[in-house]
């Protein structure tokens, strides 16, 4: 199957950041790595022939339980771009590892990473290098774990907290 | 000025810290914000979410494919139907397999009642914080009748219908249904020509919403906006549009676009967009054709009930897929899967892992966007314009925090 415009404007500029490149049921996707996603995403925004400008969607997988076939590095950020102009999404995906779930942030790029960044910090533990204000977003500050992590369990209590003073 | 400020000392000014909800009416009990006010204006504020998260992706991560689907009816629950359909999309999408012509048209005329709904209540209610409690109650006069409609065909009023199925939908629509929802809509016409007149042209209502909570169109795609609150700014993305899924491609049908991004243009632009979605809804009943209502594939669609109860091997593959470890189980992949919720791109990303459920289930909520950009768009305002700004996004509690 051919490549896609984008998928191939990437491979030409970042050869060396481009881990693998697929596109499942016409979604485009991209694996790269982690220290070029800041760089990768300036570069699908400003390039003035695929401008994304849209940060749709950011989100984290956790790879733990997954057998089939198992992964390498235990984290994936997942970023699905979107361009206006062209009418056209991407996913960029970078893989993080158990012992440094840490990523540059993206918020110079786009207001709303700020917050999707805080999710994902809520429910992955993964850290974002640059965010002005990483803070758990859905749930409390004392909650302790990441409830998405496939290793949090499905039941059991969380400590109590009293109303802050 | 000197006077001013020795007045200021004198008096003790200083700007003031003021927690607005989340037990606050207009902040719906699930929005809390911290307000950083010089005297009536606000300075900086921060949204604090989270409020109604009851763990929506990590439930559905460890059910079957099947049994999220009621999860998804409490993500928005104004319109859960088209929430069913872009969940069902995005497992059909992992299959590869295209549901008939039919289902196609019954799940565009049920998500357009849907949208019709959500913004009913949406302009309603954010009228009655406004002080226009008559809007309110004639919208959910029509919204009432539409729920009727939405009652008859899934069973469930408004918020719990669980319509779908993957690969089709419940039933084929009743009898007589086209009447009655053209009946419906007629009161719904009226109902707008009257709101129309109680608040486009009202003096109260315009000088509350018109220049408040503007956005310019720049930053809302940076704060990823989208739906009404983005085409408000004057840009026409709409996810029928521009990526057309069901059959939205052989519907005529305008996007309404604003061009301030104020609240009288996200009010004006839902309007609109009612009649919009009347109008879809009316050329699908008119062309809609006869014919099956779900794929015929055993591995995916559930027999009918009544071969279920009259047929062996119905029973069996019934059986099969509602025991544990064998229901329907999509191919190894990922995808992401895009509709356009009432309040603007919903967006269902799924891997599957070649399991009977879902290895990662993430939902795109519109509302969680738009939420973000409150803040940006309630500073430098006045505290009473928060109401009004609030409104007229349209948070959604379940959405916005799953």
């Amino acid at each position: 199957m051919e490549e896609s415009l984008t998928l191939k404007k990437l491979r030409e500029r970042f050869p060396a950041s481009i881990i693998d490149t697929h596109s499942f049921r016409g979604d485009d996707t991209a694996v790269v790595k982690r220290v070029d996603v800041v760089d990768i995403c300036r570069f699908l925004k400003e390039s003035p022939d695929l401008s994304y400008n849209f940060l749709m969607d950011l989100t984290a997988v956790d790879y733990l339980q997954m057998n089939n076939p198992p992964k390498t590095e235990r984290f994936e950020v997942v970023y699905h771009l979107y361009s206006i102009k062209y009418n056209h999404r991407v996913r960029i995906k970078a893989p993080l590892t158990e012992a440094d779930p840490t990523i540059d942030s993206l918020t110079p790029l786009w207001a709303v990473a700020n917050w999707l960044e805080r999710e994902c910090w809520d429910m992955f533990g993964i850290r974002f290098d640059g965010h002005p204000d990483l803070k758990r977003i859905l749930l409390y500050e004392q909650f302790e774990g990441h409830p998405l992590r496939k290793d949090y369990p499905l039941t059991g209590r969380q400590p109590l907290i009293g109303p802050k003073n | 000025m000197e006077k001013t400020a020795t007045l200021a000392r004198e008096l003790n000014i200083r700007e003031m810290t003021l927690h607005m909800g989340p037990s606050h009416p207009a902040m719906h009990g699930t929005i809390r914000m911290f307000l950083e006010l010089d005297g009536e204006t606000v300075v900086s504020s921060d949204v604090e979410i989270g409020y109604l998260h009851r763990g929506f992706e990590k439930t559905c991560e460890n059910r079957t494919y099947h049994q999220a689907i009621i999860y998804t009816d409490r993500l928005n629950y104004v319109s859960p139907l088209i929430n069913n359909f872009g969940y069902a999309m995005a497992v059909e999408k992992l299959f590869g397999v295209d549901v008939p012509e039919r289902c196609k048209y019954i799940r565009v005329i049920m998500s357009e009642i849907c949208r019709i709904t959500d913004h009913l209540t949406n302009v309603g209610a954010s009228a009655m914080e406004l002080g226009a409690i008559t809007a309110f109650l004639y919208m959910i006069k029509a919204r009432e009748m539409l729920w009727k409609l939405i009652e008859e065909v899934a069973g469930g009023r408004g918020v719990t219908p669980s319509y779908v199925r993957i690969g089709g939908v419940k039933d084929d629509l009743p009898e007589g249904f086209q009447g009655r929802t053209l009946e419906a809509f007629k009161v719904t016409r009226e109902v707008l020509q009257e709101i129309h007149g109680l608040l486009t042209k009202n003096r109260i209502f315009v000088d509350r919403t018109k220049g408040v909570g503007a956005i310019t169109a720049d930053e809302a795609m940076s704060y990823g906006f989208t739906g009404p609150c983005l085409r408000s700014t004057g840009v026409a993305y709409d996810v029928r549009k521009a990526q057309p899924y069901m059959v939205y491609d052989k519907m005529n049908f305008e996007v309404p676009v604003g061009t301030n991004g104020d609240n009288y243009d996200r009010y004006l632009v839902r309007m609109e967009e009612i009649q919009q979605s009347m109008r879809i809804c009316e050329q699908a009943l008119f062309s809609m054709p006869p014919g099956p209502i779900k794929i015929d594939d055993p591995r995916i669609t559930f027999p009918s009930k009544k071969d279920v109860y009259g047929k062996m091997e119905s029973l069996i593959n019934h059986f099969k897929l509602f025991m544990n470890g064998h229901g329907i189980m999509p191919p190894k992949g990922e995808v992401y899967q895009a509709v356009e919720g009432a309040n603007g791109e919903l967006g269902f990303y799924v891997i599957s892992d070649g399991s009977g459920r879902p290895y990662r289930l993430r939902c795109r909520p519109p509302c969680f966007m738009i939420m973000s950009g409150v803040s940006r768009l309630v500073n430098g305002g006045m505290v009473a314009d928060i109401v009004p700004t609030f409104g007229s996004v349209n948070m959604i509690g379940g959405e916005c925090d799953r």
